[in-house]
């Protein structure tokens, strides 16, 4: 994409404009990075209060014939997923590596399964699924548009639009109207903070934006603050923190492998992974907390004792920590939290350690 | 009396005497957007024109801050690694990153008026 002419937009782009949002190139797309209010205010105004976010890039498909083959493309539990309830997935390849990860749903009632990947892999996610699975039908719907409303009182600002909607519990996914529109909304997100997902034509996304963004609580949030949330929860940005050269042990992605898959195995690449699982792997992803005030960004070397041990993967300021924040991996023997390090920033070596993550508590409503 | 010139970089230099005082634009901040970070340059150091002498960082992104002219650090504005909003707040007063000592007019002088620099900023 040289020009932005070659860009697309989502359905929002003229509210985007009219809002004041500051467009940068993202995946293909024509997005806001922020809003005149700023990432900074922008991010803690979603982590106190609430925030809109469009995510119409992602790629949104429906799975529908025998959708237990998914198995074979991620080693997560697609077979147990139970009606009403998402759940976070990754996409392997035959080499045992993360091809992207996505989540998938099972609406009550319905056969075929709901799924969201990534903007930057859609295309490629999507033939991959279509050649790997025998008598599946996958129908993408980029035509959909997506919006996030994330935040503690994000419940309260969408009740209004779509009543009953604070009964949903983290994870729980329901076809039902928002603003008048039919949308699918689950509450879910990529922020660490409790809130939904909101999928809705891509004809009624302006209208439902719009009808959103006149609640009180609610201020439009670009991608900038959108990364700074994600960070700062531990989530991986994939094409960053997990990519084809990653495997979901070293990734520290264990969580999302079905139990009776680590047994069974029958996924792309499960000898490799499972393999890892049993005898450990050479690196692995961690938080890191530099002790300064300096953000170490992606690409920084990590040192221990003067030897590269390892490369930041996600790295920057966290508005809510106040501080520096980043991930990185490193040879597993210093994956130890509390393990001091070095980062290797504009030719410096500035002391940081090893943390766990979220560097922020999660705000997920789990019950 | 002093005058203020400007880079095709975005930062601003203040020329009283032969010290110079340097900052980055107004323009240059709101493209950066939220300032959380910024190293100045050590008193003592020598700096030639157009070398790496500050680092500002936003949210988002890293930057470096160009010396314009050359000559030695006199003063670098310690108050900004505790306050980095200030660049925002006042980018081309209290936000200052450093002063220069030793600067030959003709190095200042080659550099951008308000007015070229207003033209420059229209064109991007």
């Amino acid at each position: 994409m040289d020009t932005n002419d070659n860009l697309r937009r989502t359905p929002l782009y003229a509210l985007h404009k009219e809002l004041g949002g500051k467009m940068v190139p993202f995946a293909g797309y024509e997005m806001p990075v922020q809003y005149p209010a700023g990432i900074l205010k922008e991010h803690l105004h979603t982590r106190a209060v609430a925030g809109l976010f469009d995510v119409s890039h992602m790629g949104q498909a429906f799975l529908a014939g025998d959708t237990a083959q998914l198995e074979k493309a991620t080693p997560a539990d697609v077979i147990g997923l139970k009606d009403g309830m998402q759940r976070y997935g990754l996409l392997l390849t035959h080499d045992g590596t993360i091809k992207d990860d996505f989540m998938f749903s099972r609406l009550a009632g319905e056969v075929p399964l709901y799924l969201v990947v990534n903007a930057g892999t859609k295309e490629g996610d999507f033939a991959y699924i279509q050649s790997e699975l025998k008598g599946v039908t996958l129908t993408p719907r980029l035509d959909r548009a997506l919006l996030a409303l994330q935040g503690p009182q994000a419940v309260t600002a969408l009740e209004r639009h779509s009543p009953g909607i604070g009964k949903l519990t983290f994870m729980q996914v329901i076809r039902t109207t928002v603003a008048g529109a039919p949308a699918i909304i689950s509450r879910t997100g990529y922020t660490g903070e409790d809130g939904f997902e909101i999928s809705i034509e891509g004809a009624d996304a302006e209208c439902v934006a719009r009808a959103l963004l006149g609640e009180p609580e609610v201020l439009p949030i670009g991608l900038g603050a959108r990364d700074s949330l994600r960070l700062e929860a531990g989530l991986c940005l994939h094409g960053h923190d997990i990519d084809d050269t990653r495997d979901p042990v070293e990734a520290n992605l264990v969580w999302s492998i079905g139990k009776r898959r680590k047994t069974e195995g029958g996924f792309a690449g499960s000898d490799i992974v499972l393999g890892k699982l049993a005898n450990g792997t050479a690196r692995k992803r961690v938080g890191i907390l530099p002790d300064g005030r300096a953000p170490a960004r992606e690409g920084t070397e990590i040192i221990k004792d003067g030897v590269v041990i390892g490369v930041i993967t996600s790295g920057g300021f966290g508005p809510s920590k106040n501080g520096p924040v980043a991930m990185g991996y490193v040879q597993s023997e210093f994956a130890e939290n509390g393990t001091t390090l070095e980062l290797k920033v504009r030719g410096q070596s500035l002391p940081a350690r090893v943390a766990p993550m979220p560097f922020v508590p999660h705000g997920y409503k789990r019950s | 009396m002093s005058e203020t010139r400007f880079t095709d970089s975005h930062e601003w230099v203040r020329l009283e005497g032969d010290t110079a005082t340097i900052g980055i634009t107004k323009y240059a901040a709101e493209s950066l957007g939220d300032v959380v970070f910024v190293e100045v340059p050590e008193k003592g150091r020598k700096v030639s024109a157009g070398a790496e002498a500050a680092v500002v960082e936003s949210v988002k992104a890293a930057s470096e801050v160009y010396a314009p002219v050359g000559g030695e650090v006199s003063e670098a504005n310690a108050a900004l690694e505790a306050k980095p909003a200030t660049v925002n707040d006042d980018p081309e007063g209290a936000g200052w990153f450093f002063k220069v000592k030793g600067v030959s007019s003709a190095d200042f002088t080659k550099l951008m008026t308000a007015d070229a620099y207003a033209e420059f900023v229209k064109g991007l």
